[in-house]
């Protein structure tokens, strides 16, 4: 897969290290995608990342990337302004089930920049809303401040998402619910006879947040959970990204829990 | 109108007791309202009461010097606020706010501490179920200190 040139259009601040850039293929091409997948992304010359697509499926003509500056890569990344040109290979992997979830009720739980990778699932199913159930989504942060797409959330709430926030810690002015993301579970009082959940952010919020909701009676195998290793090729050849039998960077990211759960509580993988 | 050992009974942490110890725990408690902004309890203070949240929110929130009150969990309807009246020395380890107004069920903790004292069995039940409170904020505070959404060490 040859890295194609794509010009940064726009740039914005979310937050103290994290930004969401939309991008333009040089080719003017449309980039079409499913939600769930990702690219691998590069400026500046200092090596490709893989990055979750997190813009609007509906909307192909942009290819919308939130990026937090974590290493080298990430940062080149962030320092990127408009106008400059980035290399993109992708998309890349397998996406979230939900034409196999329509009918459902889909709780989705994001935590971080976890948020990120399942917008284009959220968009997507709020823009086919009659084909779903209750969507419920719980999303947890650092801190108020840290919450990603807030300006989203208020919308998506209007269009038959239901939203429940959760922080670790905050000050006085902070009305919502604060401790882990799994006590969001009770109030959200979801009926699970029906229930489909999706997950992305830390893998240990993810083990504990699918570990709660299958105590709460969510079958593992209607529980999907975006993985991320040291993805590189992309296309399941180098094999860096391999966990147990699975690459992550082919037959992932998006996982059904019931087969990769297995594979994390093996300590040395 | 619903009896105080009927609305007890109906909340996760009371479920399945026996009847006659909900009386018994019944016989310790009292509706309250409070507004917005009350302090329920305060760090430092004796612990003689703990609550049941009928309606509305309450703050766990610590005082740091500088920093102002810094929230650690908020408690929803259903939940009990405060185990420190179970547990020796008696004292509240957080303060406790309501954040909107509430309506709670009020419990005397040193006449249900007597009753536990008389009977064995119900302090049995009254340890285990509160255990498990205590249990569930403690692995709450545990998830809470890694710091899942911190910024990890990473090589991308």
């Amino acid at each position: 897969m040859v890295p194609a040139p794509f010009e940064v259009l726009a740039k914005r601040r979310r937050t103290e290290d994290t930004w969401t850039f939309e991008l333009q293929p040089r080719s003017r091409e449309p980039f079409e995608f499913a939600p769930g997948q990702f690219t691998m992304l590069s400026a500046g010359g200092s090596g490709e990342v893989p990055m979750s697509i997190c813009g609007d499926p509906d909307e192909p003509e942009r290819l919308v990337h939130t990026v937090r500056s974590l290493g080298l890569a990430t940062q080149a990344v962030c320092e990127a302004e408009p106008g400059q040109v980035m290399s993109v290979r992708g998309p890349f992997g397998r996406p979230w089930p939900l034409e196999a979830v329509e009918g459902a009720d889909v709780v989705i739980a994001a935590g971080g920049i976890g948020l990120p990778p399942l917008r284009p699932a959220i968009l997507r199913m709020l823009a086919r809303r009659e084909r779903y159930g209750r969507l419920v989504l719980l999303y947890s942060g650092r801190t108020p401040d840290q919450l990603l797409f807030m300006e989203d959330l208020a919308d998506w709430s209007g269009r038959g998402l239901e939203v429940l926030l959760t922080v670790d810690s905050a000050g006085p002015d902070w009305l919502g619910h604060v401790g882990v993301v799994t006590r969001l579970i009770r109030p959200a009082r979801l009926e699970t006879e029906n229930l489909v959940a999706m997950s992305c952010g830390p893998e240990v919020m993810m083990r504990f947040m699918l570990s709660a909701l299958g105590d709460s009676g969510v079958r593992s195998d209607r529980m999907y959970v975006s993985m991320e290793r040291n993805m590189q090729c992309g296309i399941g050849h180098c094999g860096h990204c391999q966990l147990g039998p699975t690459l992550l960077c082919r037959d992932g990211p998006v996982c059904r829990w019931s087969e990769i759960a297995p594979w994390l509580g093996v300590r040395e993988l | 109108m619903r009896m105080l050992d009927e609305l007890i009974a109906d909340t996760p942490t009371f479920a399945g007791l026996d009847p006659a110890h909900l009386e018994l725990i019944a016989g310790c408690a009292r509706n309250e309202h409070v507004g917005a902004g009350a302090l329920l309890m305060r760090e430092g203070e004796a612990a003689d009461r703990f609550f049941l949240i009928r309606r509305g929110v309450v703050a766990l929130e610590v005082d740091a010097p500088g920093r102002g009150p810094m929230r650690i969990q908020t408690l929803h309807e259903g939940e009990v606020v405060g185990w420190s009246w179970l547990f020796a020395p008696f004292r509240w380890h957080v303060d406790g706010r309501a954040l909107e107004s509430c309506g709670l069920v009020a419990f005397d903790g040193a006449c249900l501490r007597g009753k536990c004292e008389d009977d064995h069995d119900l302090g049995y039940e009254l340890m285990r179920r509160f255990a498990a409170v205590v249990i569930d904020r403690l692995q709450g505070s545990q998830l809470q200190l890694l710091d899942l959404y911190g910024r990890a060490p990473a090589s991308a």
